[in-house]
């Protein structure tokens, strides 16, 4: 079953709005959301971004441009993300369209990659390394 | 991609059939016939969504629907019709648009699809069925077998409930350890069926694991404090960690010990892991929990031969106490012998040759030959593994037994 992600994309204008609202209104409708997708059985991860100032480092020219974040024109922020596993990407459309979201909020749905899509560079060092790397990960997880 | 409204329908029931399937029974006392109302309702929803655009609450436009038919179908021929067109009216107020909480119908029809009168394979059907919202051309897709027949294990599987009278309840306090253990057999049947799949397209299995550890995930969403719960997902998320392993290029299986262990799904690993640790902290370890414990085992060890043999034994015989089984002693031999008591191994072995049960089986020649090349006895050993090949209906496995034969070291 393909894996899914569900990438969380916000206007400053809505980041703004939203700070109107009663916080724990927001965790509430959040959380009821989450408790759908476990309970449903389609959720494997996800984590949400801290609401404050990042850094961009921009590759357009040789000696690497550091600023102030957001990146992109549009100023939008991506604040988020969730990671289902799913039958189908429509599959994964219909829970992203249940999120308590207002204007200004976008997710984007994305298919995560797996082996497949690697089948051809199956002996290259770093695709077999990778894996040595996700088991590192997750150990770093399990002793926190 | 957007207009694709066959598709979004199907994702929709994939969310919403639990849903609405356990919202229908509540309201008409059936399963048979409301699993029928859900699927008109399907129907309509073909046809109406692609001009009217998909309702905001699918799953509750689809519960309303089916009620209103349901309430056609009673006026027809009931007596009750002034009261029946009394709830009708009502019936467009009551559809919401919040997310309800889902978990005790869901709960109840897990116990109905898992219902003690069914046969073991309508339990499976049901269960992928009703909770797992597939159709059934995926079912006999998975199954590898005709439509028809999978039609026709479904409507005797619901004839079967009506027959019986089956309340749409959940089982009174002293019926629960029974009945939960048979819902989470029945969801780790179809996973075996999808991980040990002996025929068929080995991805086409994958899939039918893949729904199997969706089932699971779900059950412990809904049985948050029963540890075995955890223990079988566990269970699942580390065996499925080994799926992209197990098969050579040219899909032939691959033992444990050949695995490339980098193939394994390491964020597969930590999730199993993460839900056994649940498991530990609900109640002590049983039956499937043990057998977690010890795929645990197998997948933080860098190789086989760095393996915690010794543990192993000893998840073996707490499992052998739990859950006795000639299987589970012909494992624990293997565990003896690797953790470098090939003796040991041989007595338990020959111990379990005087039952009948192993005589068409290929398993304990296989393993007692192993155990006497490990002891240096290599001609016993060739004729073992020559009599497994022998049992073995398996071409690959039959082929795979004689290599071992032919290059075992004299």
């Amino acid at each position: 079953m393909p894996k899914y992600m569900l990438i969380m994309r916000s206007t400053a204008a809505a980041v703004e709005a939203s700070k109107n609202l009663d916080f724990e209104e927001i965790i509430n409708a959040m959380g009821a959301y989450n408790e759908s997708l476990m309970q449903a059985g389609v959720m494997v991860g996800g984590e949400g971004l801290a609401d404050e100032p990042g850094v961009v480092v921009d590759f357009s020219t040789d000696d690497r441009i550091v600023t102030d974040g957001p990146y992109g024109e549009t100023h939008e922020l991506f604040n988020g993300f969730w990671m289902l596993e799913v039958s189908s990407q429509h599959e994964a459309v219909e829970w992203a369209k249940r999120c308590p979201l207002g204007p200004g909020s976008k997710l984007e749905i994305r298919r995560v990659t797996d082996e497949s899509d690697f089948a051809d560079f199956s002996d290259n060092e770093f695709i077999q390394k990778e894996e040595g790397w996700r088991e590192e990960i997750a150990k770093k997880a399990d002793n926190r | 991609m957007p207009g694709d409204v066959e598709n979004t329908v199907a994702a929709v029931w994939r969310i919403e059939a639990a849903r609405v399937i356990a919202t229908l029974i509540t309201f008409v006392r059936d399963v048979d016939l409301a699993e029928d109302l859900a699927q008109e309702a399907v129907v309509d929803a073909l046809r109406q969504w692609p001009q009217q655009g998909i309702p905001q609450n699918p799953g509750a436009w689809l519960t309303a629907v089916a009620k209103r038919k349901a309430i056609d179908a009673w006026r027809r021929r009931d007596a009750l019709a002034e009261r029946y067109a009394a709830m009708a009216e009502h019936l467009d107020e009551t559809v919401d648009d919040e997310l309800e909480p889902i978990g005790d119908e869901t709960l109840r029809l897990v116990f109905v699809a898992c219902h003690p009168v069914l046969s073991r394979e309508s339990q499976v059907a049901l269960t992928l069925r009703l909770v797992g919202g597939l159709s059934t051309d995926e079912l006999a897709r998975l199954f590898l077998v005709p439509v028809p027949t999978m039609q026709q294990r479904i409507v005797r599987a619901k004839k079967s409930l009506s027959a019986a009278r089956v309340e749409f309840e959940v089982p009174p306090p002293h019926e629960w350890p029974a009945r939960i253990a048979s819902v989470l057999s029945v969801v780790y049947l179809i996973f075996t069926e999808g991980y040990a799949a002996t025929s068929g397209d080995s991805w086409m299995r994958r899939d039918l694991a893949a729904e199997a550890l969706r089932l699971g995930r779900r059950l412990v969403g809904l049985l948050p404090r029963e540890s075995e719960a955890h223990g079988l997902l566990a269970l699942m998320e580390l065996q499925s960690s080994r799926f992209g392993a197990r098969i050579d290029a040219n899909g032939n299986p691959v033992l444990l010990a050949d695995q490339d262990r980098a193939r394994w799904d390491h964020g597969q690993i930590a999730r199993g892991r993460a839900s056994l640790a649940r498991a530990d902290a609900l109640a002590s370890r049983k039956q499937y929990a043990l057998q977690a414990a010890i795929a645990e085992q197998h997948a933080i060890a860098a190789s086989v031969e760095t393996t915690d043999w010794q543990h192993i034994v000893l998840l073996y015989e707490l499992l052998g106490r739990v859950a006795p089984s000639p299987v589970v002693d012909l494992n624990r031999a293997v565990a003896v012998s690797m953790a470098g008591r090939p003796e040991a191994a041989l007595a338990i072995v020959d111990a379990l040759a005087t039952d009948s049960r192993w005589r068409a089986s290929p398993l304990l020649p296989s393993v007692r030959g192993e155990i006497l090349l490990r002891l240096g006895r290599a001609v016993e050993g060739r004729i073992e593994l020559l009599r497994a090949a022998e049992l073995t209906a398996n071409e690959r496995q039959k082929q795979a037994l004689l290599h071992r034969a032919a290059h075992s070291a004299p």
